[in-house]
């Protein structure tokens, strides 16, 4: 057994270190204070040296974030301080387009994270959120000849500031909830991508990111908009250190699927256990486009998440794959929502739950058919996993149909790793856990088949660690 | 092979001078016990070829020869063993990749069990109603493949309803089990005779009502 585990740890490297946490130990350039008034809103804009409109519309967001009472559904955020955060945290002067211009101590910390073997494998544009700022933006020239954008959304708002200006906030209001709000008055870093009409990028964007500063809270905003008939594939993969108190991430991801488009959105997330995760996810899909939403939450002490789809014109699609692993001391409250607007409209929700030493996993959907719709289908389907008696697992269904002509199903099954299952595959030699890991593998199998190879591996990996020493 | 809702009230196991009772089902597998179901269990999302490659692995012994970093053994060694053993059981390819039991027919469930029994290589194997539920061709492709792996390295104890079966197999002793209890024994011939004259004589010559 030690044996393995040392084998595991050497070939794993990275993924045993998320779980323990590690952060290099890197002086911010700038860090505000604890706290959020109108005058740290200012000095960060100043010192981001941002447009006037991008300032009125922080400030503006700050009002509607302090009118908003605290979010009394979902997970418990009565620990949450807001006071107690550092909003705006610059690690670097500028990002970083060369790899010879990143510091040590953060190269250190991609290298745990696997990005120059990512690299390495032609992948395409590695853009990487260190603390609040992106440092390290490699745009792989491919992109740029076919006309691609994909930056980090402050740099995008200097080099194309009419484009973002267009689509910021349309999708996402900031009175939409209290932390898009939040996100709103205080965003920085996250992707902006633009894919013109009828370009296919053949190979997955993909962001890494991580909080490294305590107390930091981490505000990324991400704007892809996809042009008539394009294609894309975007991936974030979010790991953090593990600190003692508590982490705020409050993410808003902005999605435009224009006609005849596709689009497919992964994200893996592995955050401490002291994280709060409550990001704000939605796309737009106009005639024919495609909008997929893939989605695995493991980690956090509370992750909000409920990835939407709308469906605005005859022909959209909206498809949304999430898993949710929750253990010790962690509420998984995700879902999903689909709302069908226009007539002929298709979705597909397929969530999944695994609860384990005492952790709350929730499933928290809405489907909404608007009056005049017809023709519309839905089908969702809900599987939840309870590893054991004191893990606990719910589902919140909201169904609500404006029009008779509709085709809608519901499937919710919650099961329990069974002891035929176990039984069986122990009686082929398996142990205990690594017969459970094998089946709870299994179980999010559907997800991990839609990820990029290297992580649909970390994704196993992941899992193996979660299940490390749950067996008596 | 221990399932957890058995319990053995009396009489012991020992093999290979080890009590079997004493140990977990994962430790009678290592041993070189293998149990053929009768309704194997379906994993959904595992692959049997996944399935197959860590279970033969764990028997053989994790850091046996060649094995890699996890303990595993080599992709590619694994591969062709698999492979082979699938061609020498009339099993398509396509088989490995599927998700273990998982919307399987009654007869490859079989065929998968089969397939697991020559990949594990255990000493002895119990097959238990592996001919139930089966037509006449699957009967058997189930008999060929089990009579193809008996041997000095192989001893298999068959559990069935019916002799069909054993036409394929040809076992050298045979019991019969009747209300618990061994009541005749003898040689391949003792199916002919049941062939021929079914288990009434039995149940009537030993007093037992149907």
């Amino acid at each position: 057994m030690e044996n393995s585990e040392k084998n595991t740890i050497e070939e794993l490297g990275v993924s045993k270190e998320y779980q323990y946490g590690f952060h290099d130990d890197i002086k911010p350039t700038f860090k505000s204070r604890k706290g959020l008034d109108e005058e740290v809103i200012n000095q960060m804009c100043d010192i981001k040296g941002e447009p006037d409109w991008m300032r009125q519309y922080r400030l503006e967001a700050y009002k509607i974030f302090k009118q908003k009472p605290m979010t009394k559904w979902g997970g418990d955020l009565s620990q949450l301080d807001f006071d107690d955060i550092y909003y705006y945290v610059k690690a670097s002067d500028r990002s970083e387009r060369s790899w010879d211009d990143v510091p040590d101590d953060i190269k250190k910390t991609f290298d745990r994270l696997g990005i120059p073997e990512a690299e390495r494998k032609f992948l395409a544009g590695v853009g990487a959120q260190y603390d609040s700022e992106v440092v390290y933006h490699n745009i792989v020239e491919e992109l740029d000849k076919i006309g691609v954008v994909f930056l980090d959304t402050d740099t995008a708002i200097k080099e194309y500031p009419d484009l973002v200006k267009k689509y910021f906030g349309t999708i996402i209001p900031s009175a939409d909830n209290q932390f898009a709000a939040l996100n709103s008055a205080v965003w920085s870093g996250g992707s902006f991508v633009y894919v013109p009409p009828g370009v296919k990028v053949e190979y997955p964007l993909q962001a890494y990111f991580r909080i490294n500063s305590e107390n930091m809270g981490q505000f990324e905003r991400t704007l892809i908009i996809a042009d008539e008939g394009s294609q894309v594939h975007y991936v974030e993969g979010c790991t953090a250190p593990t600190f003692s108190s508590e982490s705020l991430h409050s993410a808003v991801v902005e999605i435009v699927c224009m006609k005849g488009s596709r689009v497919r959105y992964t994200t893996i997330q592995n955050w401490a256990n002291n994280v709060y995760n409550l990001v704000t996810k939605r796309a737009f899909a106009y005639e024919d486009a495609q909008m997929e939403w893939v989605d695995g939450n493991l980690g956090s002490k509370l992750t909000m998440k409920y990835p939407s789809v709308y469906m605005m014109e005859p022909g959209a699609r909206g498809d949304i794959l999430s898993i949710a692993f929750a253990s010790k001391g962690q509420h998984q409250d995700a879902g999903a929502k689909v709302y069908h607007c226009a007539p002929h409209t298709t979705s597909q929700i397929t969530s999944k739950s695994i609860s384990k030493d005492g952790g709350r996993s929730s499933y928290r959907g809405w489907v909404d058919v608007a009056k005049g719709a017809k023709g519309c289908k839905s089908h969702v389907v809900c599987d939840a996993l309870i590893l054991d008696k004191d893990s606990r697992s719910d589902t919140y269904p909201v169904i609500e149909i404006g029009e008779n002509d509709t085709n809608i199903e519901h499937e919710a099954r919650v099961s329990k790793i069974g002891e035929e299952q176990l039984f069986y595959l122990m009686s082929r030699g398996l142990s205990e856990e690594e017969a459970s890991t094998m089946i709870v593998n299994g179980f999010i199998e559907p997800l991990v088949k839609e990820l990029p190879m290297e992580y649909a591996v970390e994704m196993n990996r992941l899992i193996q660690l979660q299940m490390e020493g749950s067996v008596g | 092979m221990g399932h957890p809702l058995y319990q053995v009230d009396s009489g012991e196991v020992i093999f290979d001078g080890v009590d079997v009772l004493e140990l977990e089902p994962n430790e009678r597998a290592k041993l070189g016990l293998f149990l053929a179901f009768q309704y194997p269990t379906a994993i959904p999302g595992v692959s049997l070829a996944n399935f197959l490659r860590l279970a033969v692995s764990a028997v053989r012994g994790k850091g046996a020869n060649g094995s890699d970093n996890d303990g595993l053994i080599p992709m590619r060694e694994f591969r062709r063993e698999l492979r082979e053993k699938m061609q020498q059981l009339g099993v398509d390819d396509s088989f490995a990749r599927r998700y273990l039991n998982d919307g399987f027919s009654g007869g490859e469930m079989k065929r998968a069990e089969i397939l697991q029994l020559a990949m594990l290589e255990p000493k002895i194997a119990i097959l238990d109603e592996t001919d139930s539920g089966l037509d006449i061709d699957a009967v058997r492709i189930v008999g060929e493949s089990v009579s193809q792996l008996i041997g000095p390295d192989l001893g298999v104890l068959i559990i069935t309803h019916y002799p069909r079966l054993l036409d394929y197999i040809r076992p050298q002793f045979v019991h019969i089990l009747l209300d618990g209890r061994v009541v005749e024994s003898g040689g391949w011939e003792l199916t002919q005779v049941l062939e021929a004259e079914g288990y009434d004589p039995i149940r009537e010559k030993h007093g037992i009502d149907e």
